[in-house]
């Protein structure tokens, strides 16, 4: 299936949280990094539940609480989906053009499920090259994946960043 | 008199007029020479004019609420660091070396500590910055004053209401003085909040491949807003704000370079004008808040802080703009195309959970690295500096509502900047970078 049609779909055929091996969890995260890298935005939000929450601490605080502090993002579904309406403009000046990006994840541990919730961490490596330039991005994800109507998505996105400063990678106007 | 070169070898770059900053009030013409942003002659002169000259926002005091709380930063591009003295309670800025051999003394970028080590020769500092600790002292004759060797502050250091400013020339006026008017304006942010702010934790540090007075011009202005970011008034319109009243307001040349875009604000403020996004649960909290404003400060105060927003320069690189939330932010040139940017929250002290959460959303989505504005501000900015090394164009044009009382989206606040600027950095008889 072309990733496209997959995410169509939704994410992996699964049951319950129970049952979702590391390779079904790798099959949605390598899916998500393949629509990311492919500026397929619509389609990389289906793999997200009605509820999702995509998140990115500061560099200085990378264990920071959005409720509390001053965060990088902090997006519900309802600003995902804005941010997704805003890339695929050409009005969003920073990513029109689009980088080029590659999104490399790696390291994928599952945990323990809590409840219907199955955190996953991963490392990652986002590569970034637009305008003669290119930075990266390194750090941690720390998702929680649910089972939603037969298929395996994803509830939330926590995106730890292992940069000390953000200012060499100028800003994250993608999506990490 | 302009006096341009012909067949001039040198890069754009290198190349500017007799004078940087050419203002004819009766064409109602504002220049401002491109080498300003180009020239590393020109940046020499400012960290030597500006930038050592002038008060710089060093931090809040909220940022070391407990005795021995510490943070480190460059100001003015100089590795400093904050302290709150362990016993003393009060707050120090240190320059960050060892006064033995230099090496940094403070090496975490916040904490708490009781003394700084120097980690070389284990030279040991208490957080007041005397010199308590040399090993083997008996190495050095008993004419040599260990007194002498405290850690060294910078030449001036001084508090406005929280605000830490220092200044690395002695003789600056007092900062009371250099912050004139701006004063009015800060206190309007300061009181709005019921007198007691703190930043908030999390600090978004970001870059630019552009000139930092370019980031002063975008910061005070409302020109931009709608043609940068229409892709944020279509989020606010999609979360159901009216803005469709559009923005009216005003530029102020506040004195020293200093200046204000203020006008009315047709989005919802967490201080203290609700909005439907905020949701029924946050209404009476707001309403509570202004009803406590104008009890304080009367009615039109109260409404000044509470539905009118803000964009202030503090000359050089201070910007305090209050919009929804209220953003800090300052930044520092470390080469003519280069610019490195802080920003922090301020909020009041001991909010309501809920009213910090819409402040914190209000934020986020306009502003920092990963909102839906200010990456498109860097992106307009470094376009303009890519522009300027194309050569051909001389002169940026600031002239706009100079033939009119001066409206919100009109340049009279930038070229309050650039007048100031200009004195301290203008090219003399020898040309910039020659300090005066």
């Amino acid at each position: 299936m072309t990733a496209p049609a997959q995410a169509a779909a939704g994410g992996p055929l699964s049951r319950d949280v129970s049952t979702v091996r590391r390779c079904d969890a790798e099959d949605l995260l390598y899916l998500e990094a393949e629509l990311l890298d492919a500026w397929d935005l619509d389609n990389w939000l289906r793999l997200y539940t009605e509820d999702a929450r995509y998140i990115v601490p500061t560099t200085d605080l990378p264990g920071g609480d959005p409720d509390r502090d001053l965060v990088l993002v902090d997006d519900n579904h309802m600003r995902m989906k804005s941010r997704v309406e805003r890339l695929n403009s050409r009005t969003a000046h920073r990513e029109y053009p689009h980088s080029s990006t590659r999104h490399l994840v790696t390291n994928v541990r599952l945990r323990a499920p809590e409840g219907d919730l199955l955190p996953v961490s991963a490392g990652f490596a986002v590569f970034r090259f637009r305008n003669g330039r290119g930075v990266y991005y390194v750090g941690r994800y720390d998702y929680r994946l649910t089972v939603s109507g037969g298929r395996l998505l994803i509830k939330s996105k926590r995106v730890e960043l292992d940069l000390r400063e953000l200012r060499p990678a100028y800003d994250v106007a993608i999506i990490l | 008199v302009i006096v341009t070169l012909l067949n001039d070898q040198r890069t754009p770059a290198d190349f500017f007029p007799s004078r940087l900053v050419d203002e004819d009030a009766e064409r109602h013409r504002f220049r401002v020479h491109r080498s300003a942003m180009t020239s590393p002659r020109v940046y020499a002169a400012e960290l030597a004019n500006v930038f050592a000259r002038c008060w710089l926002y060093a931090g809040h005091e909220s940022e070391i609420p407990e005795p021995g709380d510490y943070v480190r930063r460059r100001v003015g591009g100089r590795p400093i660091f904050l302290v709150r003295g362990a016993k003393s309670g009060q707050i120090r800025v240190f320059h960050n070396t060892c006064t033995h051999r230099g090496a940094v003394v403070c090496r975490k970028d916040r904490g708490n500590a009781r003394t700084f080590q120097c980690f070389y020769h284990a030279w040991t500092f208490d957080t007041d910055g005397r010199l308590v600790g040399v090993p083997d002292r008996d190495g050095y004759g008993g004419g040599l004053d260990f007194s002498a060797l405290g850690l060294a502050a910078p030449s001036r250091v001084e508090n406005y209401r929280g605000f830490i400013f220092l200044c690395y020339d002695p003789g600056v006026v007092d900062l009371s003085t250099y912050l004139g008017r701006a004063k009015e304006y800060l206190d309007l942010v300061i009181d709005g909040a019921s007198g007691s702010v703190e930043i908030v934790k999390g600090t978004n540090d970001y870059g630019m491949d552009a000139n930092w007075k370019l980031l002063v011009e975008n910061s005070i202005d409302g020109y931009h807003a709608v043609p940068v970011h229409i892709t944020y008034f279509q989020y606010l319109a999609a979360l159901g704000s009216d803005i469709s009243g559009g923005i009216t307001g005003s530029g102020t040349d506040l004195g020293n370079g200093h200046a204000v875009v203020e006008g009315d604000a047709p989005w919802g403020r967490p201080i203290a004008s609700w909005e439907p996004s905020f949701g029924d649960d946050a209404r009476q909290a707001i309403e509570q808040i202004r009803a406590g404003l104008v009890a304080r400060h009367g009615e039109q105060r109260a409404h000044r802080m509470a539905s009118t927003s803000r964009n202030l320069l503090i000359y050089p690189n201070l910007i305090i703009n209050d919009i929804m939330a209220v953003t800090v932010r300052t930044f520092m040139p470390t080469a003519p195309d280069r610019t490195e940017i802080t920003a922090w929250q301020l909020a009041p002290r001991d909010e309501l959970p809920l009213l910090r959460q819409r402040r914190l959303d209000n934020f986020l989505t306009f502003l920092g690295p990963g909102g839906f504005a200010t990456p498109d501000d860097l992106e307009a900015l470094e376009s303009c500096q890519a522009g300027f090394t194309s050569g051909g164009v001389e002169w940026n044009d600031i002239s706009r509502g100079m033939a009119r009382p001066p409206q919100q989206n009109d340049e009279a606040q930038m070229r309050a900047f650039w007048r100031r600027w200009n004195d301290q950095v203008e090219p003399g008889p020898a040309g910039p970078g020659v300090p005066r």
